[in-house]
Parts: C-alpha cells; structure tokens; sequence
C-alpha cells in the first residue's frame, strides 16, 4: 500500500441526499470532454512522459496527465466549473490495470485515480467556496477494452478474454483510490457491456461496505446502433432492469450518438426509471474527418427538448463537447423545472437482451 | 399456446429442455460436448414460446460449473436465445455463482433455501441481490421438504420475513412450495395438490408481491411413460393452481393440451385425483378410476392428422384458403381460389391488395423471425406469382393501375457476368414483402440499368455479381450514377462483393447511399429501411458512418506487410521432384461430349446446394437439423423429384475436354507445349525429351505457350514458404494439365418456367445445374487420376472422400485465389479448343464468365505436394514483373488483378 498523498481528503457525507436535493430544485449540470480539450494543448510524447521513466511511449495516456502534467486536467476543471458546472467527472476513464496495460502503467494505476480525484475534489470545493454551492466529483471508471458478455473469436463464441472477478478486482482497485482521492460517486460510464458494469457495481458497493460509507453509484449505458442497444445487446429498459440493485443515484446515457437520436430511449429511461436521468450526449455525429462540429447553441437546443418535456435531471457532453458547450446548456437550463422521479408499481423486473416484466 | 391456463398473460412458461435432469437428449449432447446443438435445443424452446429458458446442469459425471458457464457464454452469443432471461439452476451454490457471472441481464436464481439454516440462506440471497438476480426459494428448512400445506405455508413465511429484513426486494422473491406426485397408491398423497393450491393462495395473501413456481413433472410421477395421461394432469393442475396463485411453471410449453378439449371422461379422473374429491363409486378410488382409464390413452400421440383433416382447409373463407395456400406453398388450387375471391371483389386488384398481399405479409413476418426459411418463401412466391399472373388479365382489361407496392427496385446481374441465382432469390423475396421489382437479368451493361432506373421511376437500383471483375463493374455503375446525378440507393450483392469493398472501391464513387447487402434474409430488412419516411435518413448516416470507419481502419492499416518480389521468389516451395507424376499414359487432348448424368448424379455435394437456398447446414445432417431440417428434407425431395426428370428425359448434357501436356518451369512461368505433343510422348513414363527444355521457350515460338502465375508477398513466419503454382512443377521437364466441362441443354426448361411464373423450379433448376459441373468436374478429375494421366492408377475413393478431395493433385481455376487472373481462362482455351475452336461448347464473356452458367475449368497439377493456397494481396514490383512476362500493359494488368491490390 502506499500512503495517500497530503493533500487526498475523503469526499463529505451525504453526496447523495445533497445530490437529490439539488435535482429537484433545478436541472443540473455535469461537465463535458476532455480529449478534445487536452488536444488543444498539442501535448507531445515527454509532456505526457514526465519523468515517470516508464518504458512505453506515453503520447495519448490522457489519463496519465495527473502525475506529469497536472496543470492540464486542472485547468479543464477549472474552465468546466467556470461554465457553470455542478459535476466535476475524474480524468479516469482509462487509468486501469487492463487499459494502463497499454501503456506499461499498470502499477500506476492507483496513483492517477488518487491524484485525479484528489485534484477534482479541491477545485470542487475552491468553487464551493466562492459561492457556498456544493460542487460534486464523480469518480469515472471506463469500461476497459475487455468485453464479459462477447467473444473476440468469430469462430469460438464461448471464448472470453476475461472473466468477472478479475474484472471486478480490476475495477475494485481503481475504485478504491477514487473514493480515497476524495470522489463523491463512482460513475460507471460508456457502459457497452452490461456484464461488465455489473462487475463495476459489484466492485464499488464491495469498496464502499470497506470503507464504512455510502458510496452512491451513477450509471452510463452508451448505444451503438439507432435502436437503442448496447454492444452486449441491451435494450435501455433491459439495462436498467440488469443494475437496478445498484441503487443508482443517476441513470442514464452518454457518448453513443448525438442529441438528435438519443431521444426515444431518454424519453424510455425517464419514464421507467425511479431515479435520477443524467444525460451527456455527443456534439452531434462526427463529420466525415471525425471531428465534432455541431456548435454550442445546437447542442443547447437539442438537449432543451428534454428538459421541456420533463425528461431529466443532469446535462453534459461527451465527445466533441467543449466548455463553450456546458455553458450554452447550463444557461440555457437556467430556470428550466426539473424531471420529477416517477413511483412505477412494484413488479418483477427481469431480463435477457429485451426487459421481461412479470404481471403483478 | 397449447393450453388455455397458459394463455393467461399472467402466465409465465419456463423452458425445461435445456435441463440435463429432465431431459435425457440434452444430457447427451452436454455430455458428448456438443455445444452446437445444445445451443440449439435452447433456440428451439425460445421459438416455442419458452419466455424464460431454465439451465440446469446437475449431473455426477458432469464438471457442472463447466458445463453451466460454457453454455451461458454460449447462450449469450445467440441473441434469439438471449433476448429471454435465463434461470440459472442447480442444487450447488457454486454452481450458480459461476453461472452468475456470466449473464449479463438479470436472471432468476434457482434455487436458494433454509435446508443447512438461516446463516448461509441469507448470505446467498445477499449474493444474488449483489448479482442482481431475482431468487427461487424453496419450501425447505432444516427439518425437511414441506409437504402439508401448514408446512408450506410457515416456511414460506418466515423466509419472506428473513429476506425483506435484509432489503431484498419482495417483487424478486419466488416461492416453490413442492408440488409432490399424487395417485401414488399412498393415502397420505392424495391431498398433496390440494395442499399445494391451498398453500399458495396463504403464502400469497400474507407475502406481498410475491410469485409462485413449480416443477410439474412431480405431479404425474405415478404415469411415467403414459405421456397423454401426464399431459391431461398438468393442464388440469395448471387450470386450478393459476387462479390460485402460480405464476409460472417449469414445463415445455409444446406438451401441454388444452384444458377445454382433453377427453371428458379423462379431465374428470384427473381433476378428481388433484383436487382429492371423494370416490364416485365405492368400489374405485379416483386413484384407481384414473390408472384404469389411462391404459386406454397410453402409446396416443397427440393429435393424428389424416387426409380429412389436411384438406379442412378447403372447408375454409377464400381469404383464409389463399392465406393458407401461401404460407404453405400449395399452388394446387390457387388459380380456383384466386378466380373466387376476384368474383367476389368490387374490383380485381383489390384481390392483390387485400387477401394476397395478406398472406404474403404473414409469409414475410414468419421469414423475418425465422421461422420460415427460404424454400419455404420461395414456394410461396410461386403461388403468389400464380395468383397475380391469373388476375392480370383481368386487371389490364379494366385499365386500372397496378398494385402500388412498397417500392420499386431495379434488380440486375452487372456486365460481363452471368450468375444470377442469388439476384433472382433477392428478387423473390423482395416481391414477397411488397417491392415491385424490375429484373433486367444478366450481364447487364450500365446504361441500361441506368435507363430501366429512370423509366420506371425506381426507388433503388440492386446489382449482383459472382466473378471478381464484376467488382470493377460495379464501381463503373455507381461512377455512371454519380456522373448522370442521380440519387437513389445502390445495394451491392454477389458472392465476391464484400462490406469492405463497398465501403473502399463503391461508396467513395457515388454521393447517394450505398449499401453492401450480406444475403437475401438481410435484403428485406435494408430495403424497408431505405423506403421508410422515417428511418432511412438515420440507415444512410449510420451506414456512410460506418463505411468511413472501415476506410479510416484501412488506411491507418495499409502498412503494408509484403515481403520485395525477389525475397518472395527466395522463399519459394520447393517441392520434392523425385516426386512428380510421371508422364501421362494418354496425353493429348480428350473429349467427352455427353458424360453419364447418371453417374455424375451420385457425385452431386449436396452442401452447397443447401447454401445457395440460404439453408446452414452439412448434408446429410441438415435432413436431420431441428431447425432447417424440414424445409431441407422438403428441398431434397423436390430436387431428388427434378433430377429423375432431367435424366429420365435427357434436359441436360455434359460436355467436357481435358488436356495433359508436356511443360517445365521457368522462374514463375510454366511453358507448355501444347501441339503436336503425342510426338513427345514418352512411353516409358520418364522424363520428357531434352529438347523441349529450352529455357526460354517464348510466346513467338509456335506450339508452345508461356503460362504466367502469381507468387504470394505477404510476408510470412518462418519456415513457410510464399507459394507460386509454378513450384509444383520440374524446371527439368514435367506434365501440366487443363481441362473444361459444361452443363447444357438448360435454357428451354427455364423459358419454361418462366412463362410458367415459376421462380421456384426456375431457381433449383439452375442449382442443380452448377452441382451437375461441380461432380463433372470432380468425377473428370479422378478419370484423369486414374486412366488418362494415371499416375493414380489404385485410386478408390467413396464419393465423400472425393468431395473432400482427398487424393492427390489440385485443379486451380483462373479467377479463383491460386490463380487469381481471369485472363489465363482464354490461355487455357485456347490449348484446349487445340485449333477447333470448340471448348465443350463454352464460350468466354468480356469478364471471362463462362456461359453456359454450369461450367467449371482450370488446371490440373499432379504433384502429391501441390495444394490450394490463395495469393492474395500482391506489390506493385510483382504487378510490373508479371505485366513484362505476359507482354501486356500494365494498367491492364492492374485492372484484372484489382482484387489482389491495396
């Protein structure tokens, strides 16, 4: 074990009744991407090298930017808050064992993820400070680039890479130094496989029972084609019945596609699931170079449509969405009523690919 | 649903033959490893009906964590399973926590109880909530199984307060209260279903939200054997346990009988044994009246359907007959069916637009969900097609406007090419699901499509192709399109044609949407896509999308991994020349001009017969297959049924020419003397003569021929070599053959059916046309083996053994891997029409397709090392060489061997 680092301070109590309490007065905010922000540093190989001295070329371990060269991360924080968000999300989406593999950091997987957190929670509370409103960290576990649920051998489908412990110790390690880094949340997000997120549940509510605490859990399926399925398969609704015991403070959808066509399955999630719809879409589709264009306004107006409708409780952006793109949507949320979480009756929720209901 | 309990949508039905303790045939196929098939008994339980499917993999000899993981990973693979949650089944925790963390949705665990105490019931239901898994509880506690209804009723009780005490959610919790055999001889049974029935309705008023399951097969232990009997008690017991309480069972759904049409006289016995009323007479329990009744019903096997009952159909409205005709494929009394409705129809297409189309829908639906196939379909359309053909006249005498379909498609087959089996299979489809579609057949140049798209007004534009130079075709069509500014959809199909080509060589030359189409069950599903207001802008961004990214990943892939020409060439085959085949017993040329059908008839490889009607199989197990098997065995039939014909009457004739010649081997060249070569022959069987060892025998000198072969690049691990044919043979002298052989005589039978409207026989015939040159050209090989080459003279293989072509020698086609270059097909002809002129009667297109279609030809290598390879990918340095060595311009090399580029 090492120690923690001076400066790493657990995050307060009650993030989740702070959170809830917050979502019925108003819409709220999360942050939107990194990547495109840290590609405007045109960062090269020995800015993200630092002097780690690790072995393999580090160019594009984003993550790894909390040990090296930590005034990147901060300052998209910083530039995050400054638009008016409410949730900072770590830098964390790839800083474990199986995705630092890649770049030979597996031992430093613990050091980034308390860093990160660490790093969110004090620019988290430098802003609370300024205006007395909490400002939450959510600790973002990825989904690895291991799949539970799929083969990667066309010609042997019951091969698997991996298998759920290790899965579940892999993201046990990361959640452990997130919640010691200081987070509030666990966000399991880009969820592509189901299974796989129930390793990342199983792992957080192991980490939070060892550490005495609740440790609320938020959810992020993302879709990979218009129908409203994951890559394991999963309808949105048999998502939610597949990790509904996890309690989750949040629910919802990110990544995946543009605003434009997440829209039937928010207006699905919103009306099934009894907790809160959190929300951050990509900016728009990518053009035929890959790059995001959609502009800020579009992105605000899109995502307004739910709001009108009732349909949710956090906004954000993934991919292509930049600090002009959460200021364009907390401002334009302003005022806006947030979705009331719905009492559905009690019934038996089941499911394989599709959700299975039993009659009461 | 067979059962009226079970229609209740209240009802739940859990699949029981994925269980090896219930089901003896899944046993075997667990215990024999056969994943394959057991994966498809759980398919078939999901077709069935089956909303939850129960794995059980309990059995001593079997490695039970194992056998459950690897069929839940199984399961998972197959989206038609794994749509329905599983119930994962077992008596030993451990089992059931291995099988957890394989299922991805949420399942049911079965099952949990108080048998080893309260300690380790509550820590396995805390596992499952952790899992997120719904939970069985069984009526069991450390005093036993409960068996009264007192029993059941407190155990269930106090698991339920134990388990909402730790935060289980009640909704999640489902009791098994034991349902116990009755009618055993033993008084104290005879209450048991009443107790069962009795203890749910408590259980369920004093524990909220919770269900009830049962095992029925207890039920009726007592008749083992007696399967009429056993299927009359559950229904009964179901009837009255439902409105009890019991939401689900575990049964197989396709053995319960309906509750209001069971015998009479059986139902009473039943219900008088379940419910434990009194005796009707004094001399016979219920017990007794029921084991004596059901010696009447034993060895009954469900309904038997004779001829009456086949032909009550004709009992039925014209609308349901056509219906029934369709989905059936009965085109015995469509042409009377079709006449009645139009007599009874204000107007004549009002018979297409109302019944027909119907009937066709329901065709389409069942096809979609996979439980037709496409023989199956294509019959229909044959009836359809009657149909319509018979209204027609009729329609056009009252000049109304034809049908409006769903849209109009312009289907053809591109220039140069002639296969046309798979375009006419999409078209049949297509037609079945509502497309007008436009056929303007094979080797179709460009302008005509393009002209034929405009004049109808067609909403997409479908080209098909088999040959590799169809490709290139393919790429001029959309370049035409785009140049003529045109925008509808261009769907892309053949053999050859692939996502990534699409996606490199087609999409980038045409703005419009471009879409590779796998097979014909896909085709529908893309075209109603593409014609929908709704979806077919999001089915064009997201397959444009998709195209880009296989174009990004191969540009970011194109570090290419050949090997330099030279450093190939150093790596060749060497091949043992003590080795090669002696000279042939027979050389020269050979024709056959009308080979036995008989005998190529018992040659036929049925398998890829199967495959181009989109039957997955091999033959003969797919007669057998569960899921295809009756539409094959039916295909079979049909096929065995044309093929008495064709030889009976001779519709057909195989004609076929063989050359053997002598060559030797220069660099990647092989030089062939293929004149005058009975002058060479060397009737010792040695070597050939040392003049023809003229090392640079030329393309001038009269006689001879330099064939020119490909050499694979790609770079290689150590110790394999990169192939050339050319290695097979000795640079010292050696023997080369060629051959050809066609199938003829097809045409009028096809005029035939095609005035005939019937697409059916029209496809299988062509079938079975290309599967007569296939076993020509295998059963011509294995003469050349054995007579006319003859240096396997002992040969004897079974006709599977010859499929498998398991001897000695290869016969690589021009345009297939080894060969990849078309354009040593006229080489080949050229030796072998041998100054006639005549190559078994085939003649080449521009594309160097074969016509007639059935037609098969190559080379043919003798030597034991020689065997396939592809050459795939080639360099530019290769591209130049080989366009020096065979004299021609090199952008004309580049274009026949386009395939083989990066």
């Amino acid at each position: 074990m090492r120690v923690m680092p001076s400066h790493a301070k657990l995050a307060p109590e009650g993030a989740r009744d702070a959170l809830l309490a917050a979502a019925s007065e108003r819409i709220l905010v999360t942050d939107g991407a990194f990547g495109t922000e840290i590609q405007n540093w045109k960062l090269g190989e020995a800015d993200y090298a630092g002097s780690l001295g690790l072995s393999h070329d580090q160019k594009g371990n984003n993550d790894i930017l909390a040990l090296t060269k930590p005034e990147v991360p901060e300052s998209i924080h910083r530039a995050y808050f400054e638009a008016g968000a409410d949730i900072a999300e770590t830098n964390t989406f790839s800083a474990n064992r199986i995705s630092q593999a890649d770049y030979g950091a597996e031992n430093l997987v613990r050091e980034i993820n308390m860093e990160s957190a660490a790093m969110a929670r004090r620019i988290a509370d430098e802003f609370a400070a300024r205006d007395g409103r909490r400002r939450f960290v959510a600790g973002a576990i990825g989904p690895t680039n291991k799949t539970l649920s799929l083969s990667p051998d066309v010609n042997d489908p019951g091969y698997r890479e991996i298998d759920f412990d290790y899965l579940k110790q892999v993201y046990r390690e990361q959640t452990d130094a997130l919640i010691e880094g200081g987070a509030d949340f666990i966000l399991i997000e880009t969820v592509f496989d189901t299974l796989n997120a129930k390793a990342g549940v199983m792992a957080a509510q192991e980490a939070a029972a060892a550490f005495g605490r609740d440790v609320p859990i938020m959810l992020s399926m993302t879709l990979t084609d218009l129908s409203g399925r994951n890559l394991s398969g999963h309808t949105v609704e048999a998502f939610w019945h597949a990790v509904r015991h996890a309690k989750p403070v949040t629910i919802g959808l990110n990544c995946s596609f543009g605003a434009q066509q997440l829209r039937p399955h928010v207006k699905t999630l919103s009306e099934i699931c009894d907790t809160l719809i959190m929300v951050y879409p990509n900016a728009g589709l990518p053009n035929e170079l890959g790059a995001y264009d959609e502009a800020p306004e579009t992105t605000a107006s899109l995502v307004k449509e739910w709001a009108d409708a009732g349909q949710v409780n956090v906004l954000g952006g993934c991919c292509g969405s930049t600090p002009a793109h959460i200021k364009a949507i907390a401002d334009t949320m302003r005022g806006l009523a947030p979705r009331r979480i719905p009492v559905p009756p009690v019934r038996t929720r089941l499911a394989g690919l599709e959700p299975f209901t039993m009659a009461a | 649903m067979a059962s009226q309990a079970t229609s209740s949508t209240q009802f739940v039905n859990i699949g029981e033959r994925t269980n090896v303790t219930g089901s003896a045939a899944f046993k075997k196929l667990i215990m024999a490893g056969d994943y394959d098939a057991a994966v498809t008994v759980a398919l078939n339980q999901v077709e069935n009906g089956a909303q939850i499917i129960d794995v059980n993999m309990d059995e001593g000899l079997l490695d039970a964590v194992e056998a459950m993981t690897t069929f839940l990973k199984r399961i998972a693979a197959e989206p038609d399973i794994a749509r329905v949650p599983v119930m994962i089944d077992s008596s030993k925790w451990e089992v059931i926590e291995a099988g957890l963390k394989c299922v991805s949705g949420k399942p049911i665990v079965n099952s949990i109880s108080m048998k080893e105490g309260e300690e380790k019931f509550l820590a396995e239901a805390r596992k499952c909530m952790a899992y997120g898994a719904a939970v069985v509880v069984m009526a069991f506690d450390e005093v036993g199984q409960a068996d009264t209804e007192d029993r059941k009723v407190e155990i269930c009780q106090r698991a339920y307060k134990l388990l909402t005490g730790i935060g289980f959610p009640p909704e999640d919790i489902i009791f098994d209260a034991n349902v116990f055999a009755v009618a055993t001889g033993i008084e104290e049974h005879n209450n048991y279903g009443v107790d069962f029935i009795n203890a749910v309705k408590r259980i369920k008023a004093s524990c909220p939200h919770v269900h009830f399951s049962g095992g029925l097969s207890n039920l009726s232990f007592s008749f083992r054997g007696n399967e009429p009997v056993r299927r009359a008690m559950h229904s009964v017991f179901l009837y009255h346990a439902i409105p009890a309480g019991l939401d689900m069972a575990i049964v197989n759904a396709g053995q319960l009988d309906v509750y209001d049409q069971i015998d009479p006289e059986l139902r009473e016995a039943c219900e008088d044994v379940i419910l434990n009323r009194p005796a009707r007479s004094p001399d016979e329990t219920p017990t007794e009246r029921l084991t004596t009744l059901a010696e009447r019903f034993r060895g009954q096997k469900g309904a038997v359907v004779d001829d009456k009952a086949a032909m009550e159909w004709r009992g039925w409205p014209v609308a349901k007959r056509l219906e029934h005709a369709l989905v059936r494929g009965i085109d015995a009394f469509v042409v009377e069916d079709t006449e009645e409705a139009r007599q009874q129809a204000a107007k004549p297409i009002e018979v297409i637009e109302g019944p027909l189309m119907d009937g066709m829908n329901v065709v389409g639906d069942l096809f979609g969900s996979g439980k037709m196939f496409l023989p199956q379909v294509v019959k229909s359309a044959r009836v359809m097609k009657k149909a319509v053909a018979h209204l027609l006249p009729y329609i056009e005498a009252a000049k109304e406007p034809g049908a409006k379909g769903k849209g109009k498609i312009v289907l053809a087959t591109v220039k140069g090419d002639v296969h046309d089996i798979g375009k006419n299979i999409v078209g049949v489809v297509l037609q079945c699901n509502g497309f007008e579609i436009i056929d303007l057949g094979v080797m179709v140049p460009w302008p005509k499509i393009l002209e034929a798209a405009v004049e109808h007004d067609a909403d997409m534009i479908g080209l098909s192709g088999l040959i590799t130079p169809s490709l290139d075709e393919m790429v001029t069509v959309a370049e035409e399109m785009q140049r003529a500014g045109m925008t509808m959809p261009l769907l892309i199909g053949g053999a050859t044609t692939s996502r990534v080509h699409t996606a490199l060589k087609i999409d980038p030359a045409y703005t419009g949407a471009v879409v590779h189409v796998l097979d014909a069950s896909r085709a529908v599903g893309v075209c109603t896509q593409l014609v929908s207001d709704t979806q077919s802008i999001d089915f064009v961004a997201k397959t444009k999308a998709e195209y880009d990214e296989v174009r990004v990943k191969r540009a970011n892939a194109s570090g290419s991994n050949l090997v330099p020409l030279e450093t190939a060439r150093a790596n060749a085959f060497v091949a043992d020349m003590a080795q090669k085949p002696a000279a042939p017993l027979r050389p020269g040329i050979h024709r056959f001009d009308s080979w036995s059908l008989e005998d190529l008839r018992e040659l036929i490889d049925w398998t890829p017969f199967f495959r181009s009607w989109e039957l997955a199989g091999n033959y003969p197990a797919i007669l057998d297959d569960e899921i295809v098997g009756e539409s094959a065995r039916s295909l079979f039939a049909d096929a065995q049924a044309m093929l008495d014909t064709i030889v009976a009457e001779k519709w057909l004739t195989a004609r076929g020419v063989v050359g053997l010649w002598p060559c030797h081997r220069h660099g990647d060249d092989v030089f062939v003397q293929h004149r005058h070569s009975d002058d060479h022959r060397t009737p010792d069987g040695g070597s050939v003569p040392e003049h023809i060892r003229v090392p640079d025998l030329d393309r001038s000198n009269e006689g001879s021929r330099r064939l020119c072969f490909l050499r694979q690049q790609v770079a290689k691990r150590e110790g394999r070599p990169n192939m050339c044919l050319a290695d097979f043979i000795d640079s010292r002298g050696d023997w080369l053959g060629g051959f050809a052989v066609a199938i003829h005589g097809i045409d009028p039978h096809l005029a035939r059916f095609k005035a005939d409207t019937d697409d059916y026989n029209d496809i299988l015939l062509k079938a079975l046309a290309d599967r007569f040159a296939e076993a020509f050209a295998e059963r011509l090989h294995s003469h050349v083996r054995t007579t006319l080459w003859g240096y396997a003279p002992d040969e004897q293989l079974t006709n599977e053994a010859l499929i498998r072509e398991q001897y000695r020698g290869i016969r690589p086609a021009p345009g297939y891997p080894a060969c990849p270059d078309h354009t040593l097909k006229p080489e080949l002809f050229e030796m072998l029409a041998d100054g006639t002129g005549d190559v078994a009667g085939i003649t080449l297109t521009e594309s160097m397709a074969m016509l007639p279609t059935a037609a098969v030809s190559g080379f043919y290598f003798g030597h034991p090392d020689a065997a396939y390879f592809g050459v795939a990918q080639i360099g530019q340095d290769q591209v130049a060489d080989y366009a020096t060595r065979r004299g021609r311009p090199k952008d004309e090399v580049e274009r026949w061997l386009r395939p083989n580029l990066s």
